[in-house]
C-alpha cells in the first residue's frame, strides 16, 4: 500500500528566507507520527504543506496519492484552482494550536458547519452527527455553547469534533496542547489517544515527549528546515545520534533530567 | 462622598464637614440663564406664529414628506450597505483590476459633494435621454425615457445609496480585516472555496463588528436627505421649502420640519442602542485585540 504522505525534498520559503531545505518524510496509513524540533524550524511550515495551506516550491510532496497543488495532465503539471484546493482538503482534518474555532458559531454548529457548507449534508443530520462527535470528545453537554463560553481544553476537543466531521483520512495537529493550561492538557490528549487506538492515520506536532513516545509510531526530530533524524520514539529518545537532538531533548527535559523523570502520567 | 463621623484622636465621633462647590453651582447658573434667555428671546418672538406651527406640525403634505423621509433613507442605507460590501470584497480582491475600480469608486464618491452627485443623477437625461436594455445586435429590447425614470426619488435614492456605499465600503473591509485569520485558515482547512468562507464565516462576523457603528450612518441619513430638496424629492424638507415659498412663513415651517426630524433621529438613535446592545459584545470579541481594525473602527460598548 502507498503512503498517505511522502515528502522528498520538500522545500519551502517566505520571500528569502528559506523555511524548509529539503525534507524527506513519510507516514504509512494508520500510523501516528510525531514530530518535535525548536521553535522556527519549520514544524508549522511543513504541516500546513500538507494540506496546501502553504506552497511547496520545491521538491515532490503526496499526500493522499496526490501531488499537491498540482494535477499531471497531458504530460504537464496544471497548478490547482481554490476549487480543487478545497476539494483536496475535505479528506485532511487539522487542529491548529490556538483552536480557531467559529466564533460566531456554537459548539454544535462549528462540527456541522464542515458537513453542511462543504459536503452539502442536510442540516439536520448534519447536526445529529455534530452531537455524536460531540458527545465522543465528552462534550455532549456543551453544544449550544459558544467558543468564548467553554475552555481552551473545550475548544480544543470541539475543534477535533470540527475535524472529525468531515470523516478525513488524515488529520494534522499543530502543537495542539500548548496553548492550554497545564491542568487542561491531558483531557485533549486523550482524545488524540482514542483517535489513535481506531486506526486513524495523524501527524501530531508536539512538545508532549510522553505522549509521543507512548502514542507515537514514528518520532521525527525537525531543524532548520531539514530532518535531522527519525526513528521508533522509544529508541530515538533514549538513543539520539545526533548532537542536536540531545541538546534539544535536554533543553525540553531540563539539563541532565533522566529519562525516568518525563511525565509518565500523560 | 463620605457622610459619614468618623472617630477623631480622642475617640468621639466628628462629623464630616460637606463641600461647597461655589464654581459649579455658579457656572450652572450663568448657563442656564443664558440658555433661558435665548429660548425666551425665540418662544415669546412676535414674528413667530406658534399657532401655526401646531397646524403645520400635522399638514397632510407635512406627513406625505415625513413618509418620504423615512422611505429614501431607508432605501438609500440598504443600497449603500449591499453595494458596500460588493465593493469592499473587490478592494480586498487579489484581481488588481477589481481593487483598482473599487478603490477609484471610493476616491470619486467620497472626493466629491453628495449635493453635486444628487443633481448629476438628477439631470442623466442631458447625457442619456433614453435608457435602453437591448439584447446586442438584434431590436429586441426595452427603452424608457430618462426623465420618466429619474424622478427626484430615483436620483436622490441613487446619489445617496452610490455616495453611502463608498464610505460604508471602507468599514466593511476594516471589518473584514479585523477578523483573525485563524478563521480563514480554519475554514480552507475544511475544504471551503475562498468565497465560501467569505459567506460563510469571514462576513458573518465582520457584520457583527460592523452593524452597530452603521446605525449612525442610518441616522446621518435622515438628515441628508433633507438635500434632496434641490431635486424636488417631495421629501420632508422639499414640501416644507415648497410650502414657504407660497406663504411666506419659512421659520415655523423650519420649526416643523426640525422637530420631524428631532422626532425621526431620536427613534432611529433608540433602534440603535438596541443595535448596540444586540451586537456590541459580539464585536468587541471578534475584533482582533491590538490590530489595526481596533483603531479604525469606531468604539462599542461591550
Ligand atoms: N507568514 C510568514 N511570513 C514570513 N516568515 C514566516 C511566516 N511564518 C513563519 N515564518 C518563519 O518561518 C520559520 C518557520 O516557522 P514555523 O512556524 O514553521 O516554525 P515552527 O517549527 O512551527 O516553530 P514553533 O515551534 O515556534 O511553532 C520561522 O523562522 C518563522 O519566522
Ligand atoms: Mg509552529
Amino acid at each position: 500500500m502507498s503512503p498517505v504522505v511522502r515528502a522528498t525534498g520538500v522545500r519551502m520559503s517566505y520571500g528569502d528566507v528559506q523555511v524548509l531545505n529539503g525534507v524527506d518524510f513519510e507516514v504509512a496509513a494508520g500510523e501516528v507520527s510525531c514530530v518535535i524540533g525548536p521553535s522556527g524550524s519549520g514544524k508549522s511550515t511543513f504541516l500546513r504543506c500538507l494540506n496546501g495551506l502553504e506552497p511547496v516550491l520545491g521538491g515532490s510532496l503526496r499526500v493522499l496519492g496526490e501531488e499537491v497543488g498540482h494535477t499531471l495532465r497531458d504530460g504537464r503539471y496544471h497548478p490547482w484552482s481554490p476549487k480543487e484546493y478545497a476539494a483536496f482538503r475535505k479528506n485532511i482534518g487539522m487542529v491548529f494550536q490556538r483552536f480557531n474555532l467559529f466564533a460566531h458559531h456554537s459548539a454544535q454548529e462549528n462540527v456541522a458547519c464542515g458537513p453542511v457548507h462543504v459536503l452539502g449534508t442536510p442540516k439536520d443530520q448534519a447536526g445529529k452527527l455534530a452531537l455524536e462527535l460531540l458527545d465522543r470528545v465528552g462534550l455532549a453537554d456543551h453544544a449550544h455553547k459558544r467558543p468564548h463560553q467553554l475552555s481552551g481544553g473545550q475548544q480544543q476537543r470541539v475543534a477535533i469534533a470540527r475535524a472529525l466531521a468531515m470523516n478525513p483520512a488524515l488529520m494534522l495537529f499543530d502543537e495542539p496542547t500548548s496553548a492550554l493550561d497545564p491542568e487542561l492538557v491531558d483531557e485533549v490528549l486523550e482524545v488524540m489517544r482514542d483517535l489513535a487506538a481506531d486506526g486513524m492515520t495523524m501527524v501530531v506536532v508536539t512538545h508532549e515527549i510522553a505522549f509521543a513516545r507512548e502514542v507515537g509510531d514514528r518520532l521525527t526530530f525537525f531543524a532548520d528546515g531539514v530532518v535531522v533524524e527519525q526513528g521508533r520514539p522509544a529508541e530515538l529518545l533514549a538513543n539520539p545520534a545526533h548532537e542536536r537532538t540531545r541538546a534539544f531533548l535536554s533543553s525540553v527535559r531540563g539539563p541532565g533530567a533522566p529519562e525516568a523523570a518525563l511525565r509518565s502520567d500523560a | 462622598m463620605r457622610t459619614e463621623p468618623i472617630a477623631g484622636p480622642s475617640g468621639a465621633m466628628i462629623p464630616v464637614a460637606r463641600t461647597r462647590h461655589w464654581g459649579r453651582v455658579l457656572s450652572a447658573v450663568a448657563a442656564l440663564a443664558i440658555f433661558g434667555w435665548l429660548l425666551f428671546l425665540i418662544v415669546v418672538n412676535p414674528r413667530l406664529d406658534w399657532s401655526a406651527v401646531a397646524t403645520y406640525l400635522f399638514n397632510e403634505r407635512i406627513l406625505a414628506g415625513v413618509w418620504v423621509t423615512v422611505e429614501l433613507s431607508v432605501l438609500a442605507t440598504i443600497l449603500g450597505l449591499v453595494l458596500g460590501v460588493v465593493i469592499a470584497i473587490m478592494r480586498l480582491a487579489h484581481n488588481p483590476v477589481l481593487s483598482r475600480l473599487a478603490t477609484l469608486y471610493i476616491w470619486f464618491f467620497r472626493g466629491t459633494p453628495v449635493l453635486v452627485q444628487l443633481i448629476f443623477w438628477y439631470n442623466l437625461a442631458f447625457l442619456f435621454p433614453a435608457l435602453i436594455i437591448k439584447i446586442p445586435f438584434t431590436s429586441i429590447g426595452l427603452m424608457w425615457d430618462t426623465n420618466q425614470v429619474m424622478t427626484g426619488f430615483t436620483a436622490a435614492m441613487l446619489g445617496l445609496g452610490l455616495n453611502l456605499a463608498a464610505y460604508f465600503a471602507e468599514t466593511v473591509r476594516a471589518g473584514i480585516q479585523a477578523v483573525d485569520t485563524g478563521q480563514s485558515e480554519a475554514a480552507y482547512a475544511l475544504g471551503m472555496t475562498p468565497a465560501k468562507r467569505m459567506r460563510v464565516i469571514v462576513l458573518p462576523q465582520a457584520l457583527r463588528i460592523i452593524i452597530p457603528p452603521t446605525g449612525n450612518e442610518f441616522i446621518s441619513m435622515l438628515k441628508t436627505t433633507s438635500l434632496v430638496y434641490v431635486v424636488a424629492g417631495h421629501d420632508l424638507m422639499t414640501n416644507a421649502s415648497q410650502i414657504y415659498k407660497t406663504n411666506n412663513m419659512i421659520m415655523e415651517l423650519l420649526i416643523v420640519a426640525s422637530l420631524w426630524y428631532l422626532l425621526l433621529t431620536t427613534v432611529a438613535t433608540f433602534l440603535q442602542g438596541r443595535l448596540e446592545r444586540r451586537f456590541g459584545s459580539d464585536a468587541v470579541r471578534l475584533v482582533r485585540r491590538g490590530g489595526v481594525a481596533a483603531k479604525v473602527l469606531p468604539k462599542v460598548p461591550a
